[in-house]
């Protein structure tokens, strides 16, 4: 197989659009992907000939939407090879993934027991175990960041004991596209009896998992950075872990039983899936998977990371140019700055001629505070961009330069 | 000059450019001439909330007049700022709190800043008017 990156693009109508006399260059992926046709397809479809409520009625529709609903959930399975479709929750994203393991993973925590993070975590999978911080006493230690945006693994291994009740850390730097070695960091949590939760927000849309080969203990991801709808995601879990954490949320669906005295509650998936879910949602994201699955991911990691290639060999020629996180491990994302420039006048100048990036702390100012910078500029490229889209970049950038100077 | 001559006189300035890279070329200009902000002044109680970059300003009463000083992290934000200390400094408060600031829109100021920065935009409109309320009886 092979990747026709024109053919792939033809597929994404918004690419299409044009910002003021310009065509669009969309160049925000790790924010959000945008949507094929055919997920945006199966939008319309379900609410023209399926809309029912799930898991409830005896009648024809309710059985089709549930039916399709649960086939999402197996091609997701399927995709990220899970061992059981129940293992694959589904969330709103990742955040509330990850909210969901601090809630339900959290009860079972005691005072002085720790967790681990990282210095490249988003906003997201910081804030929630900073509660139980806060409520139930834990301990919270940060793996500390080097130069090149990779992270201090021997700090890391300095830092697990057998008080490590978790590892929590993001597979890739959504500021500055460093892909962490977790297989490592996995297996050396293990071996101190720690859990391990990867936040793999920005990594499959760029790339296959396997979450058996990795042998985490939880995965979250959201939909809507790999070409799914937002307001939708994935917590995967092993099932004799899922198994063992008290429900998140309760209503509707998660329960067995229900009396005043005593609730019992459902099984996996659905312990952990009260109320009315996103069920367009979960549908659609699975046809983004099945969508996904017909495409050759080793050509597409090939072609986003030429284009990586090309756009940083480009940027480093711009004078006074500096980019963050230059580890050699990266996906295609590029975070810089321009000596003397705020990035958000250059943001709202590439606004003005096309180009979508975005400026600012990207959900991570501790990475921030680390560099000593307000912000960067990121770009990061998905599938459907091309040589094309790094040429309009470069020329709307030298542009801006050269009015800002 | 009254706030409607000066904002006259802004619209007639924008008019003469066609497209916005040239408009902001303008703005941008205004930025840079902007003089800067008095070192005491500024502070962290002066930086406005609800913009993206950080924008300080300092209002003082000279007179009647409110005389507004403004500075920014970011030369777009500054040359805004530097179009809105020109409208409202040293006008009277009660002219600064009744003005409409119609030239923002006349201009297409708004439409064309990102949410963000048109949040920017907003408070900052906010916070002059606010002083202005503030030294209207002192
Ligand atoms: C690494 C990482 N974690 C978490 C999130 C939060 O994702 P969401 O806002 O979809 O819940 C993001 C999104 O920017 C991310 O990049």
């Amino acid at each position: 197989m092979s990747f026709d990156v024109a053919a792939v693009r033809s597929e994404f109508p918004i690419l299409k659009e044009k910002i003021g006399k310009y065509p669009l260059v969309y160049l925000d992926n790790g924010a959000t992907t945008q949507k094929p046709q055919i997920v945006i397809d199966a939008i319309c479809n379900y609410y023209t000939h399926q809309n029912a409520n799930i898991h409830r009625g005896v009648h024809h529709l309710s059985q089709v939407s549930t039916e399709a609903y649960e086939t999402a959930r197996t091609t997701i399975q399927k995709a990220i090879n899970a061992t059981h479709n129940h293992e694959c929750i589904f969330t709103k994203g990742t955040t509330d993934g990850i909210n969901l393991i601090a809630h339900s993973f959290g009860k079972g925590l005691e005072k002085g027991d720790e967790i681990i993070i990282s210095a490249l975590e988003h906003h997201s999978n910081i804030v929630p175990w900073q509660f139980l911080v806060e409520e139930k006493g834990v301990l919270l230690k940060v793996i500390p960041m080097l130069q090149d945006g990779s992270l201090d693994f021997d700090a890391f291994l300095a830092l697990l004991s057998a008080k490590t009740k978790l590892l929590s850390i993001t597979h890739i730097s959504n500021a500055l596209g460093i892909i962490n070695p977790i297989e490592k960091y996995i297996e050396a949590a293990h071996k101190v009896g720690a859990k391990v939760l990867i936040d793999a927000a920005q990594s499959l849309q760029h790339f296959a998992i396997d979450v058996q080969a990795l042998d985490c203990d939880f995965m979250v991801f959201s939909g809507h950075k790999i070409f799914g709808p937002t307001g939708v995601g994935i917590l995967y879990g092993k099932e004799v872990e899922l198994n063992a954490l008290p429900p998140y949320q309760g209503g509707g669906d998660m329960i067995k039983t229900v009396t005043f005295e005593k609730t019992t509650y459902n099984e996996l998936p659905h312990k952990f899936e009260a109320g009315t879910p996103n069920i367009v949602g979960g549908i659609a994201l699975g046809t983004a998977f099945e969508w996904r699955n017909k495409l050759d991911l080793k050509a597409v990691e090939a072609h986003e990371n030429e284009l990586l290639a090309i756009t940083t060999e480009a940027l480093l020629k711009i004078d006074g140019l500096k980019i963050y996180g230059d580890a050699p491990n990266k996906s295609s994302v590029i975070s810089f700055l321009i000596d003397g420039l705020h990035p958000y006048d250059i943001g709202t100048l590439l606004n003005q001629q096309g180009v979508a990036v975005r400026t600012g702390h990207h959900c991570t100012q501790p990475i921030m505070d680390y560099y000593h910078i307000p912000g960067t500029i990121r770009v990061s490229f998905s599938l459907y961009n091309t040589k094309s889209d790094v040429e309009s970049l470069i020329t709307a950038l030298k542009k801006a330069v050269k009015m800002l100077k | 000059m009254t706030i409607e001559e000066k904002e006259k006189e802004l619209i007639a300035d924008f008019s003469i450019y066609e497209d916005w890279m040239e408009k902001y070329e303008y703005i941008i200009e205004l930025g840079k001439d902007l003089p800067i902000l008095k070192p005491e002044h500024k502070t962290k109680e002066n930086i406005i909330v609800g913009c993206q970059s950080q924008v300080w300003l300092f209002a003082e009463k000279k007179g009647d007049k409110v005389i507004f000083t403004a500075e920014a992290d970011a030369i777009i934000a500054k040359g805004i700022i530097a179009l809105l200390v020109d409208v409202l400094s040293n006008q009277t408060p009660e002219a600064i709190l009744n003005t409409e600031l119609n030239f923002i829109k006349e201009i297409g100021l708004q439409e064309h800043l990102s949410p963000t920065r048109s949040n920017g935009l907003v408070a900052m409109v906010k916070q002059m008017k606010l002083y202005a309320l503030a030294l209207k009886n002192s």
